[in-house]
């Protein structure tokens, strides 16, 4: 398996508290990746790092074979996408315009809206389902449209890359399940690469190819879901008893905190392991 | 008709998307701002008709109006125009760069460092007999230097990891306050030619306006102008945030310094001719916001015609409602942008 990104000994501090230490990981390409771990933990900083914008204190992160400090900040926008948290858009701005922008590394100030411009830009629209809302204001949306509205923007940029920093972090739960399924599909369509960071442990094992638990400054556990998410890697990464089951939909990992709460249970079933 | 318009020159070596709507807003300004240039031309102690105006113009009108025309009046319309599109632009650009509606020349403290720079030339080069021992040209060029460097400073106090937007907003409220507790000690402790002299000029006044001052303003404003207008990628990315518009190429430290600067280089320009004249940086990229929204594409030609009609409206109220009392512009702008400026706040106030 190929890797589109890769760190080596990467180091992060924020003043002088160290977030990660010395951090070796391979993002596998055309799979979906997710960062889990406690908050505060480093993850959204790891990803943010990956992205290059934040520097690091030492190590390298490598994208497609190169070190990504020798590259230049548009050569990078060519091949990795990053959609912060929480992103604004200004007042007024509409979706139209906003997925255009998505184009910013590939124009000139004298090419600015090519034929392959104009494609992109109309495919990453299809994609998201939001043609018919192109001339409505960002700030005007559902939380579930404006987010897909942002979407639309990395992907009109056109990149192998995408990474996403909790994405779904403040939309409700139809309009996470709406944004996950989107990016499982242009993963499963387009083989983009997909890095994310969820602070929701049960969807990061559905939707993710391959998992990643950040502790101690380091990468505590990575591999399929299903190999590496049980009661054990819980309590040690979250500090959380619970159970760990198969998804009744899907089969993947399905951790149960253990807890307050009605039980209604006449018999209580547990497997262990 | 379709809302775009796609336009393709040169085998697609240029390409633009020209947005119908937006482009017939700022079109219709740029004629009503002609139509105020005209009728502004015509007006004052002797009136003259506005096809008489556009005759001068095509230097076909008859002698006596045309002698006022082109010696008293043309000049300093074309600087109320210039200066009220050079402020427009740059504070376009500033609430850019900044990313709140607040922001404005004289939020950010420019417009003081150009006033503090006018005031202290006018303190050091003068004698005991209260006039200036050296040429007045070199005025404009210190206020211009004043302005470029407050914005410097301004830029480099507010350094931190980058310029987070928030404290330039902060650090200009205060240097903009120093600049003014500074200017007024300066006009206090010197002489009084020097204070009723620095006072007119501060209000923002285009009185004395002559054609050398044209010369030196229009071209260089020109430049300025086309330089921001090649900028409207880089301004239209910024909007977005330091982390998308990084994810998405762009060199964010190294454009927000140029883009400031270019701010500045507009600013210290029109305060040089014509004092600081204020708000009018603030309401009209403001205005056209509420018009054309908030692409850069758009925003430049409509912020720029707005803010040369105000201007010119301004100076025109300011000369001939009160004749034969010339009271300056900024009286005027002012008069509208102060009490916009504290609706704005006042609308804002629980975001």
């Amino acid at each position: 398996m190929t890797s589109a990104i890769e760190t080596k000994n990467l180091s992060i501090s924020y003043g002088k508290n160290l977030i990660i230490h010395e951090l070796d990981l391979k993002i596998p390409k055309g799979e979906i990746t997710v960062f889990i771990g406690a908050n505060g933990c480093g993850k959204s900083t790891l990803l943010r790092s990956i992205a290059r914008l934040l520097k690091p204190t030492s190590g390298t992160v490598i994208l497609e074979g190169k070190a990504i400090a020798k590259l230049s900040t548009k050569e990078v926008a060519k091949q990795m996408a990053i959609l912060p948290q929480s992103p604004s858009a200004p007042e007024g701005l509409t979706v139209l315009q906003l997925v255009k922008q998505g184009r910013y590394p590939h124009q000139t100030w004298l090419r600015q809206w090519s034929e392959e411009d104009e494609k992109k830009v109309n495919n990453a629209l299809k994609a998201t389902r939001l043609e018919e809302l192109k001339e409505k204001p960002v700030d005007a949306l559902s939380g579930g449209q404006r987010q897909r509205a942002w979407i639309a923007m990395t992907l009109a940029q056109d990149t192998d890359i995408l990474l996403l920093d909790e994405p779904t972090t403040y939309l409700d739960l139809t309009h996470q399940i709406e944004i996950l399924d989107l990016l499982f599909e242009l993963n499963e369509k387009e083989k983009r690469t997909v890095v994310m960071v969820l602070h929701d442990l049960n969807l990061a094992c559905r939707y993710a190819h391959h998992i990643v638990a950040i502790k101690n400054q380091k990468v505590f556990a990575q591999g399929k879901p299903e190999h590496v998410i049980n009661r054990s890697l819980v309590k040690a990464v979250f500090d959380m008893d619970c159970e760990v089951t198969p998804d009744p939909l899907f089969g993947t990992p399905l951790c149960i905190p253990y807890g307050k709460g009605r039980c209604i249970l006449k018999e209580v079933v547990i497997s262990h392991g | 008709m379709s809302k775009y318009k796609n336009l393709r020159l040169f085998n697609g070596k240029m390409s633009l998307l020209i947005d119908r709507k937006a482009a017939f807003i700022y079109t219709t300004l740029a004629i009503i701002a002609f139509v105020v240039f005209v009728i502004s031309t015509g007006l004052g102690e002797m009136k003259i008709n506005p096809l008489t105006v556009v005759k001068v113009l095509l230097g076909l009108g008859p002698e006596m109006e045309t002698l006022v025309i082109t010696s008293f009046r043309l000049p300093r319309i074309i600087v109320a125009l210039t200066v009220g599109i050079s402020l427009a632009i740059a504070g376009a650009i500033l609430q850019g760069l900044v990313r709140n509606p607040l922001a404005s020349p004289e939020v950010l403290g420019i417009s003081g460092g150009a006033a503090v720079a006018v005031v202290g030339f006018m303190s050091i080069f003068s004698d005991q007999n209260h006039s200036l021992t050296v040429s007045i040209a070199w005025l404009p060029l210190a206020a211009f230097i004043g302005a470029s460097v407050m914005g410097v400073l301004v830029y480099f106090l507010s350094w931190k990891n980058g310029v987070p937007p928030i404290r330039l907003v902060l650090i200009g409220i205060g240097i903009s306050a120093l600049m003014q507790a500074f200017t007024t000690f300066l006009m206090v402790t010197g002489p009084i030619y020097q204070a009723s002299q620095a006072n007119i000029w501060i209000t923002g006044s285009v009185y004395g306006s002559n054609w050398t001052n044209v010369a030196i303003l229009v071209p260089g404003a020109v430049i300025l102008i086309i330089l921001a207008i090649l900028a409207t990628r880089q301004l239209n990315v910024q909007e977005l945030g330091d982390d998308v518009a990084t994810g998405l190429g762009d060199n964010v430290q190294k454009h927000r310094f140029l883009l400031l600067m270019l701010s500045t280089a507009l600013i210290g320009i029109s305060v040089a001719f014509a004092g600081t004249i204020g708000f009018v940086g603030l309401m009209a990229p403001h205005m056209a916001r509420r018009l054309v929204g908030s692409s850069f594409e758009a925003l430049i030609p409509t912020s720029a015609f707005i803010g040369g009609i105000l201007v010119m409206l301004a100076d025109l109220i300011g000369r001939t409602a009160f004749s034969p009392l010339e009271v300056p512009a900024g009286v005027f702008t002012a008069g509208i942008g102060a009490p916009y400026f504290i609706y704005l706040l006042f609308k804002t106030r629980n975001s």
